[in-house]
């Protein structure tokens, strides 16, 4: 009985691998993947993404796709985490036959995706991952077929530390972060290092992993030292606890963090008093911007946040690409995407040379309750 | 005597040390002896600082203890260890989330008496979702129990830790669906809002957004309720066991089953009620956790469960008071190597005392000796 | 007798030899993708190290949660020594870790010897004894291996490269597995005296200092290249479904052999009734212990190669969650059978990976979670014995009989009794 088993498992086995090696027959849609964290550590991401990247697909077949076909979205939950990512890139690149990929919103999953992506000459935007790791290779040499559509963490760190410098009149600091988060790590560094540059004194710094809930050992230190600003430049998750507990603790120094913060999950009450550092406020009063903000709250019933507007930017920047180039080919796209500006609700996006747009970065302000647009710093 | 059976002629005292098995003990002296003095010259630096992070230590280890006797008591009567534990806290504290935010439970003193004293109701509500947590977590664990474990009473041990783990995994991800839990990391409202005090010549309370003088020992009317609770609840949960016929049938079935099946106690229900308490003390641990450290989602359950699991070890699985005291010396750990050495290091420290703690002392603190040897 | 051993084990190997044909034509015409080839290979992985537990577990009764640990000390160990020639260009990975596991091996051997002759030991002041050997071998290898590092690089870069890196890597992995053998040797000792539960206890332990060690590589203690949490990048990805196949091959012969011979059978009679087993003069500590060795370094072994498969790795791969992973594939294919593991291990991963992703309609993949346990369940209810039982493809079956009794691992057999059953004319 049990040999048939094996037998039929191998047989089952065996016959869905050849299911699978059957290739898809050509379709006459334009395949776009869309690799989001729609589950695991950052959830809210991934659905922003998700959902921003799918409103622009909607929008360019409404108004009849790209090279006369229309788009197909494919998506896949990549979970902000190496691993899953590189399954879900290798489907849709090897299942799907995509060339074309938005993602990921975490740099590590973006820096293991960018290595299959470049072997394979498939074209990926990441609209979110800031670490400069992401589009550089190991010996410094930029990626070719990598870009992406945000700022990168040294330009957000050291705008942040301006500012603390500039107009909060700030004099010490504490850096926490999580050590096992590349982006994470590299802003709290590029804060530090230009804090200190510019004439601060970084009094701190301490790590933690991205599993603690009790942070009252490090904060216990924060709160001997007493900085005029507490740097959190992590996830929305880890920042509501440790703004939580500082509070409780009378920490009364201005809590700072990056684009991780904007969330709807943001504990206003936790972070109060406190900034950071975004990829695009909601009332900046641009026309694109108002308008992209109507349309998708009509679809989603929410106002976008920072991912959603970088996914859809992402987006537009890789089907105005293709319409560019005339024909679906990712070689001739990237070169298009390399020196091409694309105009998007997030800012003027014109990549360098390291396929790295140069743009602003807005100041959010956190009090009673409120998101404000506080500063606009333009590069 | 052991006998002397090789006549080799190393020299004698070097071997006689290593006979009476003084290398092993001498380093593990050794070892200790250097924490002491670690911690010492610690205490002696900045008390403040120490004692600080001796009262964190004690928040965590309350409920790390209440999570903690849920295992030892499973374990000591059905040899079990219930994976799922774990999630049943996180249900807890979902529980409570959902009413608190949504129903608004720990308010309905007021609009049943809406004349008596702030602080009476939100008394009242706060007992009121812990009960009701405690109250689904009863339903949760007796459920799990009555289909997943009690058919496999008489299966090989593995087959029931496996299907633990496959309950646990279960409940995780059930609990990750977007009609359920939803897979965010929701923020927890609190029933009750959190007051600081800090001890600095006499115990003062700290004002909203000002900074404590230097020197002070912060704790939260948070401490208090979780210690105040736990106690209570571990007090009552000796006092059923030690003293109530349930109890004594708890004791009889963890000794000898089978005996205790002839002797005409109702095992089954005795197994039941094992972890029907198991079960209502992680539903209470979850609603203070989560009023420790306001943030629910579906994984909350994996660390606290680990650790509580451990410190379950560590006092000798099987044993109540072990549990205890096994949960507080992990919290201890955990606060002073995340306040002297590292944050990310303190896992690592905490299973090293166990591994430690083991090799001294095979079953635990307070473990009853193997009945089967090695 | 002899005929049917040469006819089962033709038949194995025949069986093996066509699959791999097979499945490498496949691959080299591109009929095989990617996705699918990394699931073959993280499959045959995922096999290696659920038949190292089975070893552990299915056949000694020993309950072992450590797999993962010696799993991630394979990983990095192997991915260190070949990041360290193809991105750094040095060969100092490879040397300091040869001249390490060299030296320590060395001295295990000695103070082993010297053991054996002095009156029994307390078994921590063995432990202790051996601990501060291997530290000081450690630092000998280092010092000693700042000496050869530049002749041996300098004679790997005459070789060409892509023979180089071959060679590396096949050293590393190897080296990876004697290290993860060390390990395990000096973990081991004292803690398989613990009871079964206390020992999958202390075993879980060392999963979880592994990992956190591992996040605090870069920062604590000083290995830039492994970036500590952030995960390490850049390992050359050499694990060709060649390599995969054929160290899956070797471990199930290994294993098949070492329970074949008399070995075998004192291993599995420890599983069985320890204390008959002492009191018919077999070492039990000495089998457990060589057991536990040898299943850790199936796991080593299978870590190095998992390295090379995606070129980086983190240690949250190795979180004490996944951990449970063997465990659940040894159970679900059966005890005590090694056919059962590999077809688990395949199966199980390919079909959560594989199918399923092809299968549930997008934005339903979480679902694979739920009905992942839900199958475990029914499973676990309606057959605790695991999908095969104690079945075995004739050239791996056992010479004895079937366990009589309930399966390890059941403290409600106090009073067994044995009944005399010899063992049948099967097998050779």
């Amino acid at each position: 009985m049990s040999k048939k088993l094996l037998i039929i498992l191998s047989l089952l086995v065996i016959a869905s691998m050849m299911l699978a090696a059957c290739k898809p027959a050509g379709s006459s849609k334009l395949k776009l993947a869309i690799l989001a964290p729609l589950s695991g550590p950052v959830p809210t991401f991934g659905v922003s993404t998700r959902d921003g990247a799918q409103l622009a697909v909607d929008e360019w077949n409404a108004k009849g796709g790209v090279l006369g076909m229309q788009i197909e979205a494919i998506i896949a939950d990549s979970q902000c985490t190496p691993e899953p990512a590189v399954n879900a890139a290798n489907k849709v690149i090897d299942q799907d036959g995509v060339h074309y990929i938005i993602g990921e919103v975490c740099s590590k999953a973006s820096i293991a995706i960018s290595d299959i992506v470049e072997k394979k000459g498939v074209v990926q935007i990441s609209p979110t991952s800031t670490n400069p790791q992401v589009t550089k290779n190991v010996d410094g040499s930029t990626k070719q077929y990598v870009f992406r559509a945000c700022f990168t963490d040294d330009w957000q760190g050291g705008s942040a530390a301006k500012y603390a410098l500039t107009k909060l009149n700030a004099k010490t600091a504490f850096v926490l972060f999580d050590q096992g988060n590349d982006y994470v790590r590299g802003l709290a560094e590029y804060f530090a290092k230009a804090f200190a540059d510019q004439g601060g004194t970084v009094v701190g710094q301490e790590a933690y992993t991205a599993q603690d809930t009790d942070f009252s050992a490090i904060l216990a230190k924060v709160g001997e030292q007493k900085p005029d600003i507490l740097y959190v430049p992590d996830y929305y998750p880890a920042v509501n606890l440790i703004g939580n507990q500082a509070k409780e603790k009378g920490i009364t120094a201005i809590m700072m963090g990056g684009d991780g913060w904007d969330s709807p999950q943001l504990d206003l009450k936790a972070v109060d008093g406190g900034y950071f550092s975004n990829h695009y406020a909601p009332d900046d009063p641009r026309a694109v911007v108002q308008t992209f903000i109507k349309n998708y709250k009509a679809k989603y019933g929410v106002i976008p946040d920072a991912l959603a507007v970088l996914a859809y930017d992402a987006t537009n920047m890789m089907l105005n690409a293709i319409k560019q180039v005339g024909k679906d080919d990712p070689a001739k796209v990237k070169d298009v995407l390399a020196t091409g500006s694309f105009d998007s609700v997030s800012g003027l996006i014109k990549l360098d040379a390291n396929h790295n747009p140069i743009k602003s970065a807005f100041i959010m302000h956190i009090k009673d309750g409120v998101i404000k647009l506080d500063t606009t710093l333009n590069p | 005597m052991d006998i002397q059976i090789s006549p080799n002629k190393q020299s004698s005292w070097f071997s006689r040390a290593l006979l009476k098995g003084y290398l092993g003990r001498g380093l593990l002296l050794l070892l200790g002896l250097l924490v002491a003095i670690r911690l010492g010259t610690e205490l002696f630096h900045n008390p403040q600082l120490f004692v600080q992070q001796i009262v964190n230590g004690l928040q965590l280890g309350f409920v790390y203890a209440l999570i903690a006797l849920g295992y030892t008591m499973v374990y000591g009567i059905v040899r079990l260890i219930n994976f799922a534990h774990g999630d049943v806290f996180m249900v807890g504290a979902f529980v409570s989330y959902f009413a608190v935010s949504r129903f608004r439970l720990h308010l309905w003193l007021n609009s049943v008496a809406p004349q008596l004293p702030n602080a009476l109701t939100l008394l009242v509500g706060t007992i009121s979702v812990i009960l009701l947590s405690m109250f689904v977590c009863v339903l949760l664990g007796v459920t799990i129990e009555r289909v997943a474990y009690k058919p496999l009473r008489d299966a090989p041990r593995i087959a029931a830790l496996i299907t633990a783990i496959g309950v646990s995994f279960f409940l995780e991800y059930f609990g990750a669906l977007n009609f359920v839990f939803t897979p965010n990391f929701t923020t927890y409202q609190r029933p009750f809002e959190v007051t600081t005090w800090y001890i600095k010549n006499g115990i003062h309370r700290l004002p909203a957004n000002t900074q404590p003088p230097s020197g002070s020992i912060l704790f939260s009317n948070i401490l208090v309720i979780i210690i105040i609770t736990s106690i209570f609840l571990v007090t009552l949960l000796q006092f059923i066991v030690r003293r109530t016929k349930i109890g004594k049938a708890m004791r009889a079935t963890s000794f000898d089953k089978p005996t205790a099946r002839l002797m005409g106690i109702p095992v089954d229900t005795v197994i039941s009620v094992t972890f029907a308490i198991g079960s209502a003390l992680a539903g209470a641990g979850g609603v203070l956790y989560a009023i420790a450290f306001p943030q629910v989602f579906f994984w909350m359950g994996i660390i606290p469960g680990l650790k509580a699991f451990v410190a379950a070890v560590l006092g000798g699985i099987g044993s109540i008071p072990g549990a205890l005291v096994g949960a507080l010396i992990m919290g201890q750990a955990e606060a002073l190597s995340a306040g002297y050495i590292s944050t990310p290091m303190r896992d690592a420290i905490a299973f090293s005392l166990l591994i430690i703690v083991l090799l001294i002392r095979p079953t635990g603190i307070f473990g009853e000796p193997e009945r089967e040897k090695a | 007798m002899k005929l049917k051993v040469d006819r089962s084990a033709l038949g194995f190997f025949g069986i093996a030899i066509t699959f791999y044909v097979i499945t490498q034509t496949l691959i080299s015409l591109g009929v095989l993708n990617d996705f699918w080839m990394t699931l073959l290979r993280f499959g045959a992985v995922l096999a290696m190290v659920s038949l190292g537990l089975n070893l552990i577990y299915g056949f000694n009764g020993q309950f072992s949660l450590g797999q993962y640990g010696f799993y991630a000390i394979g990983a990095y160990s192997a991915a260190d020594v070949t990041y360290r020639w193809t991105q750094l260009h040095s060969a100092s990975g490879l040397v300091v870790l040869l001249l390490g596991v060299a030296f320590t091996g060395l001295f295990f051997l000695g103070v082993g010897n010297l053991l054996k002759r002095l009156p029994r030991m307390d078994t921590l002041s063995a432990f202790g004894l051996y601990v501060i050997g291997t530290i000081l071998a450690g630092l000998l290898a280092v010092l000693l291996g700042k000496l050869f590092i530049p002749p041996i690089t300098k004679l790997l870069l005459f070789i060409p490269e892509a023979i180089a890196a071959q060679i590396v890597f096949l050293f590393a992995v190897l080296l990876a597995g004697v290290l993860t053998a060390e390990v395990a040797f000096l973990f081991g000792l004292p803690v398989l005296a613990l009871g079964s539960d206390y020992f999958g206890i202390a075993t879980l332990g060392l999963t979880i200092i592994v990992k956190v060690l591992l996040d605090n590589s870069d920062t604590m203690f000083g290995f830039q290249e492994m970036k500590g949490a952030r995960g390490m990048v850049g390992i050359p990805q050499l694990s060709s479904w060649f390599w995969v196949f054929l160290f899956l091959m070797l471990m199930i012969l290994i294993a098949r052999n070492l329970l074949h011979s008399s070995y075998g059978r004192a291993i599995i009679s420890v599983r069985e009734d320890e204390i008959a087993a002492k009191s018919m003069g077999i070492d039990v500590t000495h089998y457990k212990t060589l057991t536990f060795i040898m299943g850790s370094t199936f796991a080593g072994l299978a870590g190095g190669i998992y390295a090379h498969i995606n070129g980086f790795l983190h240690p949250d791969i190795f979180n004490f969650i996944k951990s449970f992973d063997p465990l659940i594939i040894v159970v679900f294919g059966g005890l005590g059978s090694i056919t059962g593991t590999i077809a688990a291990a395949f199966g199980i991963y390919m079909v959560l990976e594989g199918v399923l992703r092809l299968i549930l309609p997008q934005g339903f993949e979480t679902w694979r979670y739920v009905i992942y346990p839900m199958l475990l369940l029914v499973m676990m209810l309606l057959r605790p014995k695991g999908l095969f039982g104690t079945f075995e493809v004739p050239f791996l079956r056992q010479l004895l009989p079937p366990p009589l009794r309930k399966s390890p691992g059941s403290l409600e057999n106090d009073h067994k009794v044995i009944s005399p059953v010899l063992p049948t004319s099967e097998g050779g």
